[in-house]
């Protein structure tokens, strides 16, 4: 039972120091071999290093590595310990997306060895290359391709290993099931003998010739989920399952409002408690040998905040079209788009079209909510928590405390999801703050009401849609505005000469972030309903109309093979409606058509079959890649339909999940999915382009349906009014 | 306080603790079974579900003062030794899992579907998982992973190896 430990210090050491943020980097890979196999014992290393263009892209630190030691970006590495096991080191992380999986297919292919003898070492900073996070649908793009080079590389090196082992030339030599094998001279040796004893270091040659997609046999193949067993039988630890001996559970007091401060504090009853209390500026906290006792004690506190007025939801669109973001004029000097002559083609419109659409602030919902484990050895910090930044929370722990980054180790274990919903450290500086109080470890896990109300949302917006259309239905103009939700997705793929394109930043009234497809989802929506009204008002097939003002060809044929399984064009019945939605977004190719079913009667719209066409390029795994489509439909569904985030005077009303409706098994349509496998193409990220159709899809089909055109998400949070 | 005799996967355990502490908080913080997951406190999403004497129930809302004359089953008391309980092959088998977070407690929720009705339809199946919530999406692949649990369950080539 540790001590009670009160400190009083206005001036939070939570809070960062902002010089500290212009100090020289503090990252140093020691790149000293003897170190790398100290750790990892003997065998072979291989390094892959980015290209200098890829690096500020991926990576996000160009210009802020001056004086680097190392002269090239490293941003994986692979180890063949002389056992046979193979060990690679990746930023990347998992959050379900199932990219251990198919990240270990790519090396198993390159490498010719089987998947049960490669691990991958993911998101830990001390262990791992620096990698800016994971989201973006990057990682396919470029981890897959880069852990390709390596595992190539890798195999390579064993070739020529045995070749000179044999005295032979490398090129007779082929790599097969973890050994090098002398088809003629009819003998093989395993990875295992030839690095036996030894410490060889490679990097990675610029280019090294790839396995071409059409001779893959282990990528491109369906494989089960990488350690699978451990999560259906319980034994996986997410971070919220983490332990260590002597630790304490962590339990934060929290703020009575968005943007409170701390007018009075009354923290006696818990401190006769005998639990940690911690008040720091505005934090206050408790650790407690259970997490009963650390309620409790938390409960006990008494605080008084200062609050301001704050926007509610019922205002919310109001107050993004009137409230430039601060230093902003709305004249959208951010992020704009013109090409032609867009209000001379307006002016010589034979139709013309106004609408405004709408989404609302969305939770991602993760189904674990934030948690964290913090351990300090003297100025040492260890955090086990779920992000999908480790080394983004790494350098916001190393400011809230003011150590150095090389101070501080984050581990990542793969995390009950995330959704563009964990970038964030805040729950690993609060176990931090609260274990240096306690002097022990502190675990802290999130309630479900602060994981809908502490941490951010996917951000509402309006866009404003307006079209310039010929009645043979040639588009003329597109006009298209978005304040706030974001610029993602936001320019138009379709052929149209004239277009002026704005995106405005505006106040955010809630903490605002990342979420799976991002904006693309509100301007797929707002672009994919307007063109469905286009259509209508041309009286053409919404189907035809896009193709004729379509020329993409990649995107034109995920319409055409959605279409066709589809079978668009088909007779409906009373109640029925059909409707499609597509694009193009983080590199993939999307058309998703629904069919919905709405009962006049009692206002219930159903959605009944989704059908969807993607196309990423070269197939890693079609089973996963199903997978990831399936599930950004049944996802997606929640934000089309039902899910609203509702808040008042900084406030959450709705921060529950008996509140906040998600889908459910009863909520899934029959999802059939066709996948374009483009073999000659490179492989792209499936997380989240395949979601950005839906919405658009189930709202032309509702018109379809009943001629009712929704055009807010989410469309009927309370069924549809009619009449 | 007098101590709480639980019987948690064939085990017995003497707890001193508050019987009104939630029985999920008790698996994880007490006896180290953390394969029962918080997803929401409320019974809202499945993912601490726990069998109490066969039946699934929500190990959040249920206080281990109520339950200590009862067996009870967690995720990890489901496999025999190395065998897998045919649900939890059945999830692997069927990729119905992304994160994984919600498995156990769709797991054991099927498990105790499966023993009141060995061959559900995916009507019957829909309806009784209902309030299991996966954030992945990943619904239509654990009704087929139910529906092929329950065949192996129920046909000939399973018995002896289920329970």
């Amino acid at each position: 039972m540790s001590g009670t430990n009160v400190i009083l210090n206005p001036q939070a050491a939570i809070e960062p120091e902002r010089y500290e943020l212009s100090a020289p980097p503090p990252y140093h890979f020691d790149f000293d071999r003897r170190e790398f196999f100290k750790f990892l014992g003997a065998g072979l290393v291989v390094i892959s290093a980015l290209k200098p263009a890829a690096i500020a892209q991926e990576s996000g630190r160009s210009g802020r590595r001056k004086g680097e030691s190392l002269p090239r970006e490293i941003d994986a590495w692979l180890h063949i310990a002389d056992t046979g096991k193979v060990t690679v080191f990746t930023g990347k992380v998992e959050v379900g997306q199932n990219i251990r999986t198919s990240l270990t297919q790519a090396v198993a292919e390159e490498l010719r060895v089987s998947m049960d003898r490669i691990d991958l070492v993911m998101g830990d900073t001390q262990l791992v290359p620096y990698d800016m996070g994971t989201f973006g649908s990057r990682t396919t793009p470029t981890m897959n391709l880069q852990l390709r080079r390596v595992a190539a590389a890798a195999r390579d090196t064993m070739i020529s290993l045995a070749a000179k082992q044999w005295q032979i030339d490398s090129q007779k030599l082929i790599a097969e099931d973890g050994k090098v094998k002398d088809p003629k001279g009819n003998r093989s040796v395993e990875y295992a003998a030839l690095t036996k004893g030894q410490q060889l270091t490679e990097t990675l040659p610029a280019e090294d010739p790839l396995i071409p997609a059409a001779q893959w046999t282990v990528a491109g193949q369906s494989a089960n989920k990488v350690g699978g067993r451990g999560f259906v039988t319980g034994a996986h630890r997410y971070p919220s399952d983490q332990k260590l001996p002597d630790m304490l559970h962590g339990k934060i007091v929290r703020p009575s409002a968005f943007g409170a401060t701390l007018a009075s504090l009354d923290t006696k009853a818990a401190e006769q408690m005998g639990v940690t209390v911690v008040h720091d500026g505005d934090f206050v906290g408790v650790a407690a040998p259970t997490s009963d006792l650390a309620s409790t004690a938390a409960a006990s506190i008494k605080a008084e905040w200062k609050t301001e007025p704050q926007p509610s939801n019922r205002e919310l669109f109001e107050y993004l079209k009137k409230n430039p973001a601060e230093g902003k004029d709305l004249t959208g000097d951010g992020d704009r788009f013109d090409t032609g002559n867009i209000d001379a083609a307006m002016a010589a419109a034979d139709h013309k079209l106004q609408a405004t659409y709408t989404v609302a602030y969305i939770a991602h919902t993760p189904l674990e909510p934030r948690a964290a484990l913090a351990k300090w050895e003297g100025d040492h910090l260890t955090v086990w928590t779920g992000t999908q930044r480790p080394f983004g929370v790494r350098g916001q722990l190393a400011e809230a405390f003011r150590i150095p980054e090389e101070n501080v180790r984050v581990l990542m274990p793969d995390t009950g999801s995330a959704y563009g919903g964990k970038h964030t450290g805040e729950t690993a500086i609060e176990a931090a703050r609260l274990a240096r109080a306690a002097k022990r470890p502190v675990k802290v896990v999130w309630t479900r009401e602060e994981e809908f109300t502490w941490a951010y949302f996917r951000p509402a917006g309006v866009m404003e849609a307006s079209a310039a259309v010929n009645k043979d239905g040639v588009i003329t103009g597109w006009e298209f505005h978005n304040y706030n939700s974001g610029s993602a997705g936001i320019r138009t793929f379709y052929n149209i000469p004239n277009q002026r394109i704005v995106f405005y930043a505006t106040k955010m009234p809630l903490r605002q972030g990342s979420y799976r497809a991002l904006a693309a989802t509100a301007n797929h929506f707002a672009r994919e309903s307007h063109m469905d009204e286009l259509a209508h008002a041309v009286k053409i097939d919404p189907l035809e109309f896009r193709l004729k003002n379509l020329k993409e060809q990649r995107l034109r044929a995920v319409f055409e093979a959605a279409a066709k399984q589809f079978g668009w064009g088909k007779s409906k019945t009373a109640g029925q409606g059909f409707g499609m939605g597509g694009g193009y977004e983080k590199l993939g190719y999307i058309a998703t058509f629904a069919e919905v079913n709405v009962d006049r009667k009692s206002g219930e719209v159903k959605v009944v079959r989704v059908v969807s066409a993607f196309d990423c390029g070269a197939v890693v795994n079609p089973d996963g890649l199903r997978d990831q489509i399936e599930g950004s439909n049944v996802q997606g569904l929640g934000g089309a339909l039902f899910e609203a985030i509702e808040f008042e005077n900084g406030k959450i009303l709705n921060g529950r999940m008996s509140q906040y409706r998600v889908p459910r098994f009863s909520d899934v349509p029959v999802l059939e999915t066709v996948l374009i496998d483009r073999k000659e193409v490179a492989s792209v990220g499936a997380g989240e382009c395949p979601m950005v159709g839906l919405a658009p899809a189930i709202g032309n089909a509702i018109f379809d349906a009943c001629g009712v055109r929704l055009r807010s998400l989410p469309m009927v949070p309370d069924g549809l009014k009619l009449s | 306080m007098s101590p709480i005799r639980l019987a948690v996967n064939g085990r017995s355990y003497t707890l001193d603790i508050d019987p009104q502490t939630s029985l999920l908080t008790t698996l994880r913080e007490h006896l180290d079974l953390t394969g029962s997951k918080y997803g929401c406190g409320e019974g809202q999403c499945g993912a601490c579900t726990v069998l109490i004497d066969g039946k699934a129930q929500r190990s959040c809302i249920t206080r281990v003062g109520a339950v200590a004359q009862k067996q009870i089953t967690t995720i990890e008391g489901l496999a025999k030794a190395e065998q897998l309980h045919p649900v939890q092959q059945a999830f692997l088998d069927a990729g119905a899992l992304q994160c994984g977070y919600c498995t156990s407690g769709m797991i054991m929720s099927a498990v105790a579907l499966l023993q009141r009705n060995p061959s559900p339809t995916s009507n019957d199946i829909v309806n009784f998982m209902d309030g299991n919530i996966c954030r992945c999406g990943t619904y239509p692949r654990i009704v087929s992973a139910i529906q092929r649990a329950g065949k192996q369950m129920s046909g000939p080539a399973a018995k002896g190896a289920t329970r």
